[in-house]
């Protein structure tokens, strides 16, 4: 064995050879690498510079930013006060318009309820979204339970008419007393249907009757405070608009298709032949039309499938619309996270003795929809963005309301589109792109490295 | 202890064995078959009722459901048709006009977004950064704009900036493409010659045996291991061929240039403004999320792949073509065809527009006109089910053919 030098002390760093540092270096490899890199980053400049100036130019530096009518934003030709030249942004004409794109024509004098919905939604939704804030069970019961039910009677104002719908019209008149006695004989029914099934599974019916008993009194708690004369003005879901329509369909048909779609996922993978046909059926069919047929279905046809008498409104029309088509979207979705999970989570399960439903609510589901978070907020950014189709069926959502804000001839100038197209552009962009933003930051935070 | 007290059906079966048989509704034969009763005729029950009201309130409106008025004249003209049409024609025309021209977007939005989308996903994974960051802010400002937006932009935005139709805006020298002008596109017309058809055969005759011939080459690979240009065979059958035939039969294609005249531009064939808008938004917006796609593909093809090649002694071109592309297709191919279908989909779009297609000028126009909307609407969603049904069968059999076969 030979006694080899062994160096004591550490060396010193050396700096980097000459020309692998700063700036020139980096332009260097990053831009210049090869003819052809270079060629290609002359290319790339030169698209950007006649893309990018002209529009910081039209919404930043040249727009009109105060006025009162259309003078400030036309040219001297065009009747305004602006050289013949000039073209620019019409900003004060978004500002005028503001409160009719976020309420729409909701009375100025309700507009507080609107604010408060808003405003319940955004300190809710936010306490929900971020991890570090406490008090997540209680939030998400407010915000699944309690919220819903606040904002439909804050934004329609209440005085849902309640009727009976069990009894013939001729035992007893429609009137608020018929709807509570045949409340209570639904209740019946249901405790009814509980014990028989307790019975034939040989358990104790006594917790699924409680279970029935429960869920009868929430629903009753309910009824009664939607309907309850609270001295709020009624408000015509007609005369919404804006922004509000825009968040009432989306929130509505994402949290509306998300059970739905779960539900046709299992059925999709279900082991009887005639719920697996089914689900397929209803999923093939609604992913297969376009969106606006659909929507035009549920506003032209849903009339005519309904029974003599029963109308609904126009709004809850388009929902029920977006939700079937969403929920079989929604379904895909959730059927990938279903599959991508490995057979033994499934043996495992049943090795503990768990039955159908306690496998899917205790191992499938939270596994499924945490690997689908993605997906399912790509849908959620979809359904918003689909949400301005219902301005064809004539429902003003936040484009609509600005679409239609092109006729006030208050404003009437060569520019006025493209101000208000920019506009919205921003504010639908910020919404999508934080939203995929906070589903790639989701996706790490739970990524349980399990995957590959 | 397996016992729960959960009201769960595990408790009375370990209860009760060995004494008892297992109890009715506990038996997965009669319960899935007793659950399937009841869906059934939940199902039926609907659909019967669906079917009655909708009886009910048709006949209150006086109405009858029935296809014959599709024989009637429709009474409306439409602005662009590939096939002949007027106001005598009948609704079956109107459904046709409508179809062809929905096709026709679409297949050409498929044609410029798969190209597009292409290369903007090539160009995210570029070393270049600025081609790269270029590419991230295409993707993120496309994708995160509603299409619609996207649609009224260029249409009641971009195009109503365009001069008027008396001093339209030449696209190059003396209008050789045409003049753009807020009525739209009048582009150059093409007429073609006596001898075109000839081309026309050498195209069929070209794919044809390219065909043929790669299919000997595979089978001749896979028997001696030699390779065969396949490529440049396709190429030069395909696209060369009819080039040799076009210019031998004495270049039997003229165009009919447009004209500036005092009222605008003359002759030449007109593009209606909305087919520009439309199309622009549909290419734009599906190229971002084709091109996402196609950075995904790539991306999925693990690393040791390119070295096994290399160890193999295969050089980078190789690699590629034989390695990568051929496993990066199977990633890309299904989700790319979801997105030509919603390309296709999206194209209803233009009934917000007025772009005569199937939405557009059936499901509206029509519908206005002749008052049937239940016949209709089952028409046209019929319609886009089965282009649906036809593109995913299609993709499901490209995906079997495709797909990795394991042991």
């Amino acid at each position: 064995m030979s006694n080899g030098y062994v160096r004591k002390e550490m060396l010193h760093e050396l700096p980097a050879p000459d020309g692998t540092k700063g700036i020139f270096y980096w332009l260097k490899t990053n831009l210049f690498s090869t003819p052809l890199n270079a060629l290609a980053t002359f290319i790339a400049l030169y698209v950007i510079y006649k893309v990018v100036p002209p529009v910081i130019d039209f919404a930043l530096i040249s727009p009109a930013w105060f006025g009162e009518n259309r003078e400030v934003c036309a040219t001297l030709k065009q009747g305004g006060v602006k050289p013949d030249d000039w073209f620019g942004a019409c900003w004060p004409y978004v500002g005028a318009n503001m409160k009719l794109f976020i309420y729409g024509r909701y009375p100025p004098d309700e507009i507080w309820r609107v604010n408060i919905v808003y405003l319940m939604f955004a300190i809710s939704g936010a306490c929900l979204l971020i991890p570090k804030v406490p008090y997540k069970l209680p939030n998400l019961l407010f915000m699944f339970g309690v919220f819903p039910v606040a904002a439909f009677v804050l934004l329609t104002g209440g005085h849902v008419m309640l009727d009976g719908f069990l009894v013939a019209g001729s035992f007893m008149g429609p009137s608020f007393a018929a709807f509570w006695v045949d409340f209570l004989i639904l209740t019946c029914i249901f405790i009814a249907l509980a014990t028989f099934i307790a019975r034939g599974t040989d358990s104790d019916p006594m917790p699924s009757i409680r279970m029935v008993i429960l869920g009868m009194v929430v629903l009753a708690v309910v009824m009664a405070i939607i309907s309850a004369p609270l001295g709020l003005e009624h408000v015509e879901t007609e005369i919404w608009g804006g922004l509000l329509v825009t968040l009432v369909i989306a929130v509505s048909g994402i949290v509306a298709s998300l059970p739905i779609g779960i539900l046709l996922a299992l059925g999709r993978r279900s082991k009887m032949p005639a719920v697996k046909m089914l689900s397929v059926m209803f999923i093939e069919f609604w992913r297969g039309v376009p969106l606006i047929t659909v929507l035009f279905m549920s506003s032209v046809m849903l009339p005519l499938f309904l029974p003599e008498g029963v109308t609904f409104d126009k709004l809850l029309r388009a929902l029920i619309g977006v939700t079937l088509f969403q929920s079989a979207y929604m379904a895909e979705v959730i059927r990938g996270g279903i599959q991508a999970l490995p057979k033994g989570q499934y043996e495992g399960a049943m090795a503990l003795g768990l039955n159908y439903w306690q496998m899917i609510q205790k191992i499938i589901l939270p596994q499924a929809l945490t690997l689908v978070i993605p997906g399912i907020v790509n849908t959620f950014i979809g359904l918003f963005k689909d949400t301005t189709l219902v301005l064809i069926i004539g429902l003003f959502d936040f484009l609509g309301q600005i679409q239609s804000s092109f006729s006030d001839p208050t404003w009437a100038t060569p520019v006025q589109a493209m101000s208000g197209y920019l506009f919205a552009a921003v504010i639908y962009w910020i919404f999508c792109f934080s939203m995929s933003r906070y589903s790639i930051f989701m996706e790490q935070r739970l990524d349980t490295g399990h995957r590959n | 202890m397996a016992v729960d007290k959960g009201g769960g059906g595990v408790s009375g079966e370990v209860a009760n064995t060995g004494t008892q048989k297992t109890a009715f509704f506990n038996d997965p034969k009669v319960r899935s078959s007793v659950i399937q009763a009841i869906l059934i005729a939940i199902l039926v029950y609907a659909v019967w009722s669906l079917i009655s009201n909708t009886a009910t309130n048709l006949s209150a409106q006086g109405k009858t459901f029935g296809f014959g008025f599709m024989q009637n004249a429709s009474g409306f003209d439409v602005n662009q048709s590939l096939v002949e049409y007027s106001r005598e024609s009948s609704f079956w025309r109107v459904y046709l006009v409508g179809l062809l021209n929905t096709l026709l977007v679409a297949i050409l939005g498929i044609f410029f977004a798969t190209l597009i989308g292409f290369s903007i996903g090539v160009a995210r994974l570029s070393k270049n950064w600025i081609i790269s960051k270029a590419a991230y802010c295409y993707v993120e400002a496309m994708r995160n704009i509603p299409l619609l937006l996207w649609i009224f932009i260029f249409y009641f935005g971009v195009l109503r900036l365009l001069p008027g139709k008396r001093e339209p805006y030449g696209v190059s020298l003396d209008g050789a493409l045409g003049y753009l002008s807020v009525g739209g596109w009048i582009a150059p017309k093409p007429i073609a010659g006596d001898l075109l058809w000839l081309t026309g055969i050498a195209i069929i005759i070209g794919i044809i045996a390219s065909y043929f011939i790669n299919s000997w080459a595979t089978k001749r690979q896979m028997a001696t291991g030699q390779q065969f240009p396949k490529g440049l065979t396709t190429l030069g059958l395909v696209v060369g061929l009819p080039i040799v035939v076009f210019l031998l039969s004495g270049l039997p294609l003229s165009f009919d240039y447009p004209k500036l005249a005092r009222f605008g531009a003359r002759g030449g064939m007109s593009v209606l403004p909305e087919f520009i808008a439309l199309l622009t938004a549909l290419t734009i917006y599906t190229s971002a999320f084709i091109a996402e796609i196609v950075r995904a593909g790539i991306l999925a093809i693990n690393k040791g792949q390119t070295e096994a090649s290399y160890a193999l002694g295969l050089r980078a071109k190789p690699t590629l073509n034989l390695v990568i592309i051929p496993q990066a297709l199977r990633v890309i191919i299904p989700p790319l065809t979801n997105q030509f279908l919603n390309l296709t989909k999206n194209s209803s779009l233009a009934v917000a527009i007025a772009y005569p297609e199937l939405v557009s000028i059936f499901a509206g126009t029509a519908l206005n006109q002749s008052g049937r909307e239940t016949e209709i609407i089952m028409i046209t969603m019929l319609t886009y089910l089965v282009l649906s049904l036809l593109t995913s069968s299609f993709m499901n059999w490209y995906n079997n053919r495709m797909a990795l076969v394991e042991r």
